[in-house]
Formats: C-alpha cells, sequence, structure tokens
C-alpha cells in the first residue's frame, strides 16, 4: 500500500525535514518527506492540523505474558500501546516464567509477530530468575531477539554481579536497565517518606533508598564505561545525581514515567492503592524536579512502566495491594497536558523524549522519519480534549488512576511498518 | 446543629464543634458510673461488631461495655492474621459482615487506611479503633476527656507527649485533638522516633524530656513496642529508659500538678515507673473509665443520637 500522509505538521527533531508538509510512504517505508510531495497512486490521509511524527517507543512495559494472561497478554497490551500512538515497546522480563533465556525471548518475538499490534522489543533478565546471583545468557538473548537487559522490579545489591553484568555487556553492546532502590532502606514502606507518610502512618520509602542506589552504579557506569539505562527515576536528588554524572561525562540515560511526572504522593490522601507504585509517588519539588530534568535533557526519555494488576489484587489493604498502574494509553495525553502545554517541553523535545532518544538507547530504528526508514508513524491531534474513561481502555486491566480525567492530545492514526493499523480512532483489524 | 458523620476515622477529620459534641456527650455517660444499674435502652435493637485484626482486650472490652451499657447487641469477631495472609479478602469479608444486618463495625487494623476502606464498602457506621500507625481516634478523644477533665480546658495546656511518636497513632490522633483545642503539644524522642515532617502538624520536636518536662502540664506516656526492635531505634531499652522513661526523679522537678498520663499497657520499669503509675498525680486508671464513657457517646452519637442531655434516657 502507498499512502500519502498531506497537511500535517511534521515532528521531526532527528530528520532532515521539519514542518508543514506531506509524508509518502510504500512498501513499508517512508519514501519522501516534504512539501508537496507527489501522491500518485497513493491513498492519501489528510492530516491538516494534526502533527505528524515517528511512532513512540515505550522503554518500559510489563506485558504479563507469559504467565499473568489474565492481566494483559502481548496480544492486549500491544493494542493498548497502538491505541497510545506507540509503534514498538520493550517488554520487561519479570515474566512467569521469567526472560532470562532465548527460549523464552523466542516466545515472545514469535507470539508477537503472530499477534501483536506493535514492534515488541524483549529485555531479558540480567541474572538467572532474577535473583541478582547469576548471569543470564546475554548473548543466547540477544541473538533471540532481546535489546537490552533489565532485573526490573529488583535492584542487583550485589555490586561485584552488576559490576561484571555491566564489564559483559559491553561484549554486545546493549543497555542495562537498572530499577534503583536500597530494599534494606525502602524497608517495609509502601510510599514516599514524609509529610504524607507522617500523616497517613503508612511505612515510607526515603528518597535516599533510590539516590544511594544511582550514586553506587553512576560510579560503576563510569568505571566500566557499560551502557546503563535508569529506569522510573522519581526523586529530586536522583535527577541532580544524574545532571551532575553527564556534566563530568558519564554516559548514562534515564527515563521518567509519566505518573512520577504528573502525580504526587498527595493524590494517596484516601489510601487508593490504584497510586501505590514503585518507586512510590513522590513529593511536589520532586514533581518539578523531573520535568526540569526532562527539559534539560538529564532525564532523556518518557517511559510508561506500563503495569497492569487485576482488580480483585488491587482493591484491597493499600499495603497488601501490588504495585503498579497503566500507563500505554494515557502517556501521550499526559505528556502533552502536563509538559508541552504548559511549556516545559517543546514538541521537538516531546518526540525526543517519547520516540528518538529511545529508539537510540535500544540501538532499534525508528524514531526518525526519514526516506528508506520503517514507516513507523503516529499523527494526533494536539487540540482535541477527551476524558479516559474505563470502557476506553483497550489493556485488559483497568487499575489507571486518571478514570475521569480529562487531557489534550489524542491520538488520530498510526502505521507501522507502513501498515495503517489505527486510523481516525479506530483499529484497523 | 453539630452532628458527626457516617464514620469516626480519625480525629483530623473532625472539627473542634464536633470534638466538644463528643467530650459533652461522654461527660453525661459518665454519670452512668454512679448508678447501681448501668444500662440504659437508648440503643436497644442496634448491632455493633467489633472487628479485630489485631489482639486487644483493653480498647475491645471498653467497647463491648459501652455497648452493652447502652443496650446494644455487641458481637465480637477477632480475625486472625493467618486468615489474612491466605488471602481472603476483606472487602468480601466485612461485605457478609454487614449483609447479616450490622449498624455500626468497629475495626482495628495494623494497616493504616484499612477502617478507610471499610468505611468505603459498607453503609454500615465503622469506628476505627486504631489502625497501623495513622490513628486511635477513641484513645485520643479519652485523652482530650481526661485533660479536660482534670484540668478545666484544653487551650494553652502545654502537653509533652513521649515515646515512639514515629509508630504511635495514639501521638497522632492526640496531636489533632490538642493542636484544633489549642493546647501547646510537644514530642520528646529520640531522632529515630520522630515522623518526618511532624513539625508541620503544630508541635515541637524535642530530644530531651528532662528540658520538654520543665515547663508541662500534662505528659502522655507512650507504651514502648518491646517486640519493633528490628530496626535498631535504640540500643536498648536500659538506655531508652534512662533517657526517656518517666521516673520518681523527673517527676520531682516537674511541675507540681503535672498531669501523668499513659494510654496502657504500660511496660512498667521502661517507658514509666510503677510509683509514677500509681502517683496520685496519675490519670491511668481514669482514662480507661472515661474509655466507656466517650464510646458510649460515640456509639450515640454515630447511630443518630442528637442531644446530650437524651443520651441516657
Amino acid at each position: 500500500m502507498r499512502y500519502c500522509i498531506k497537511g500535517g505538521e511534521i515532528i521531526n527533531p532527528a530528520g532532515e525535514f521539519q514542518g508543514i508538509g506531506d509524508l509518502l510512504v510504500s512498501e513499508g517505508r517512508i519514501v519522501e518527506l516534504g512539501k508537496n510531495v507527489k501522491a500518485e497512486g497513493a491513498e492519501i490521509i489528510e492530516a491538516h492540523g494534526k502533527l505528524v511524527c515517528p511512532g513512540l517507543i515505550d522503554l518500559h512495559t510489563h506485558l504479563r505474558e507469559p504467565g499473568r494472561e489474565d492481566e494483559e497478554t502481548i496480544a492486549t497490551g500491544t493494542k493498548a500501546a497502538l491505541k497510545g500512538g506507540f509503534t514498538a515497546i520493550a517488554c520487561m522480563a519479570n515474566t512467569d516464567p521469567v526472560i532470562d533465556n532465548a527460549a523464552i525471548v523466542n516466545f515472545v518475538v514469535e507470539k508477537a509477530k503472530r499477534e501483536g499490534y506493535v514492534r515488541v522489543y524483549p529485555l531479558g533478565a540480567i541474572t538467572k530468575g532474577l535473583k541478582g546471583v547469576e548471569l543470564a545468557e546475554m548473548g543466547e538473548m540477544k541473538t533471540a531477539g532481546a535489546v537490552g537487559f533489565s532485573d526490573d522490579g529488583k535492584t542487583l545489591m550485589n555490586p561485584a554481579v552488576l559490576r561484571s553484568a555491566l564489564q559483559y555487556s559491553k561484549l554486545f553492546e546493549v543497555p542495562l536497565l537498572l530499577h534503583e532502590e536500597d530494599p534494606e532502606l525502602a524497608g517495609n514502606g509502601v510510599m514516599n517518606e514524609g509529610y504524607w507518610s507522617t500523616l497517613l502512618g503508612l511505612s515510607g520509602i526515603p528518597a535516599v533508598a533510590e539516590e544511594v542506589m544511582i550514586a553506587r552504579d553512576l560510579l560503576l557506569a563510569e568505571e566500566t564505561g557499560a551502557k546503563v539505562h535508569f529506569c522510573h527515576v522519581s526523586t529530586k536528588g536522583a535527577v541532580n545525581l544524574i545532571r551532575e554524572a553527564k556534566q563530568r561525562g558519564v554516559k548514562v540515560t534515564a527515563e521518567v514515567t509519566p505518573h512520577h511526572f504528573s502525580l504526587t504522593e498527595a493524590s494517596l490522601e484516601n489510601y487508593d492503592p490504584v497510586y501505590r507504585v514503585s518507586p512510590p509517588l513522590r513529593t511536589e519539588a520532586d514533581m518539578f524536579a523531573l520535568r526540569d530534568g526532562l527539559k534539560d535533557g538529564t532525564l532523556d526519555v518518557i517511559a510508561t512502566d506500563h503495569a497492569p494488576h487485576s482488580r480483585e489484587e488491587k482493591h484491597r489493604e493499600f499495603a497488601l495491594a501490588p504495585t503498579g498502574m497503566i500507563g500505554l494509553e494515557t502517556a501521550l495525553g499526559l505528556a502533552w497536558t502536563n509538559l508541552v502545554r504548559t511549556g516545559y517541553l517543546s514538541k521537538n523535545q516531546l518526540i525526543q523524549a517519547m520516540s528518538t532518544k529511545a529508539a537510540e538507547i535500544i540501538g532499534q530504528p525508528g524514531g526518525v522519519l526519514q526516506a528508506g526508514m520503517p514507516a513507523d508513524i503516529l499523527i494526533f491531534d494536539p487540540e482535541a480534549e477527551w476524558e479516559v474513561t474505563e470502557s476506553e481502555l483497550v489493556s485488559k486491566s483497568k487499575n489507571s488512576p486518571y478514570l475521569g480525567m480529562r487531557l489534550f492530545g489524542k491520538v488520530e492514526t498510526v502505521l507501522v511498518g507502513g501498515a495503517l493499523k489505527y486510523f481516525n480512532q479506530s483499529f484497523i483489524e | 446543629m453539630v452532628k458527626l458523620g457516617k464514620d469516626l476515622l480519625g480525629l483530623r477529620d473532625l472539627s473542634v464543634e464536633q470534638i466538644n459534641l463528643i467530650l459533652d456527650t461522654a461527660a453525661a455517660c459518665k454519670d452512668i458510673f454512679k448508678r447501681d444499674i448501668k444500662k440504659v435502652p437508648t440503643l436497644r435493637g442496634k448491632t455493633v461488631v467489633t472487628l479485630f485484626y489485631e489482639p486487644s482486650t483493653r480498647t475491645r472490652t471498653s467497647f463491648e461495655i459501652a455497648a452493652k451499657w447502652m443496650s446494644a447487641d455487641a458481637v465480637n469477631l477477632t480475625v486472625s492474621s493467618s486468615s489474612v495472609s491466605k488471602g481472603e479478602s476483606f472487602v468480601d469479608t466485612v461485605r457478609t459482615i454487614e449483609a447479616m444486618g450490622v449498624d455500626l463495625i468497629i475495626i482495628r487494623h495494623a494497616l493504616a487506611g484499612t477502617p478507610r476502606l471499610l468505611a468505603d464498602s459498607v453503609a454500615a457506621h465503622v469506628i476505627n479503633a486504631g489502625d497501623g500507625a495513622h490513628e486511635h481516634p477513641t484513645q485520643g478523644l479519652l485523652d482530650l476527656f481526661t485533660i479536660r477533665e482534670k484540668k478545666g480546658s484544653i487551650a494553652g495546656q502545654k502537653v509533652v507527649i513521649v515515646g515512639d511518636i514515629m509508630h504511635s497513632r495514639v501521638a497522632k490522633s492526640n496531636i489533632w485533638g490538642l493542636t484544633k483545642l489549642g493546647a501547646e503539644v510537644t514530642v520528646v524522642a529520640p531522632p529515630t522516633l520522630i515522623p518526618p515532617e511532624i513539625e508541620s502538624w503544630g508541635v515541637k520536636v524535642e530530644y530531651n524530656l528532662d528540658r520538654a518536662l520543665v515547663e508541662a502540664d500534662v505528659v502522655n506516656i507512650l507504651r514502648i513496642q518491646l517486640e519493633r526492635q528490628t530496626k535498631a531505634f535504640f540500643p536498648t531499652l536500659r538506655e531508652y529508659s534512662k533517657l526517656f522513661g518517666m521516673n520518681q526523679e523527673r517527676l520531682k522537678r516537674a511541675k507540681p500538678d503535672l498531669l501523668i498520663m499513659h494510654p496502657g499497657p504500660a511496660n512498667l520499669g521502661v517507658e514509666i515507673s510503677e510509683v509514677v503509675s500509681d502517683h496520685e498525680r496519675s490519670a491511668i486508671r481514669e482514662q480507661v473509665t472515661n474509655g466507656v464513657a466517650v464510646r458510649m457517646a460515640l456509639l450515640y452519637l454515630l447511630t443518630g443520637g442528637g442531644s446530650k442531655d437524651a443520651v441516657l434516657h
């Protein structure tokens, strides 16, 4: 199929052409973009007043398959991703069984090819069974399709194991995505330690529990020269540590989630477990420090940490509910509403943070609109205001704190590899 | 007219007028202790359940007596923590209890916020009898009642709360109530047991008990949880007792009319010596009596009672 996307504003921070123009797609790839592109033989996709940009890429999705198909599957998770404007997602290894060998990587890759709505890049475990002891077979997994490695959900506490993993990862030039929270300092904490933990009587996780790990691993990243990426940075102190390290030339990258830049610990006032996440929602000062970190490039990407949970598991005593919230379908709206409309990020910076830099970190195509590149394209309406409703969410789980909230920025149309998968807010099956 | 809401979950939620209504009603209830026959028909036909997920004899017995003297039918349910870990759904459990026609549920739970989940799940009234390190509003109210009774008023009183402020729901409810009613509150504990940002509640923080006691009108001594020694908040009970224990020496240096309080049960010889506990300035036994009166008042007010004068009729 040939498509010509006409008259939209092309947001393309890493490409050669930007601005109002047309984009021609044929046989899965971008053929041409610019002003007045000839559209002969192509189906026209009208995009006046819309933004046309590289498809979004999420570095942090929990697809739950294999193991918890009642909460999410590769099919439902990628469908949610597509609806949220993503054309590719990296999925975390903490499934059951854990993605810690080539066979499971292969299972995910093959299943995603058959059932997935968007590209799926598995992340393998750094250590076998996420136990933090023995290295998992990085080379085998990379060959099977893993694009990076992460023990997300757990912190690699043994610095010798992590150092070894970092050194070994250089063999394959793959990033290690680190979840950073000292479990001893976190204790039995269930929320941020501070004013609200005192008020609610819930055990607190101090910001320093994250910061001591980031401080340690910045040193290990510097020493080994390996590719270190920090997952879901949540504190002002952590942003400062990463900023200082980058200033002295340490090559690390970092992500922030939409919930950490849009919510604070005050949301926990009624003990609603939908707000229980790891790391916890922090203070307003932290939230604004995260926005500043995105603005000045200290934080490279926005990643969802999409974490589906069943209603039965979430609707209970706060401290017994699992951590995590879904995020794929609200990420763009939250970023547009909280970051672009408020002036924190330009349109270009937003697309860098949600697409271009994510592609660079995992070393995969995408993130740029350029002739010859796979046609992974998002068209969205920045002015459209919409309400998040449970019935509209296609994720299998509905644990979103944004139900009832109004957001700006609505996904209109998505092409994955040149195929029209979502058109005028409807799935093309 | 001042009224209470559907539930009593914490003193943070109450207005000064609501607190005074409860204290005034409790004062009327206290008359019953002078009577030969301590039973009034006020709550006849009402069913009250105490649902305790943590062991407790004092608080539960106090509620049970309060309910029985008011002629409510009281049922006690103690849920072992093992059935919680087995994964029985809390929401399912409480909806089952409510379906049996219960008017009011009194809950104690180790996890903060669970009374809120209960109140949101059922139409019955809910009283929080202590949830984690959050609040213990009936203890807070009986402490306010005791201070008011002994000192005449609460406004302007200098109240010292000493002990594990961090994990104490009693301290939290006391602080909300006392500051609302105009007392000057100082919390005393080792820095490891001072909760973050407690100063923002309008209290002073002091590490030195002797310094805090100089001006104090009231000292409320919290129980040190002997079972909570895992995190090394302080080295030994002996050192704690020396620095933060209320003993005769400290009592001698305090104001002569210092009111001594303790929510019980006390670790005698640790946070309070036996002599101080039994001292004529100690209101510890009276607190227990007042607890029944306050709980009678709450059962009455929450289930629709209005005038304090009607409570015993």
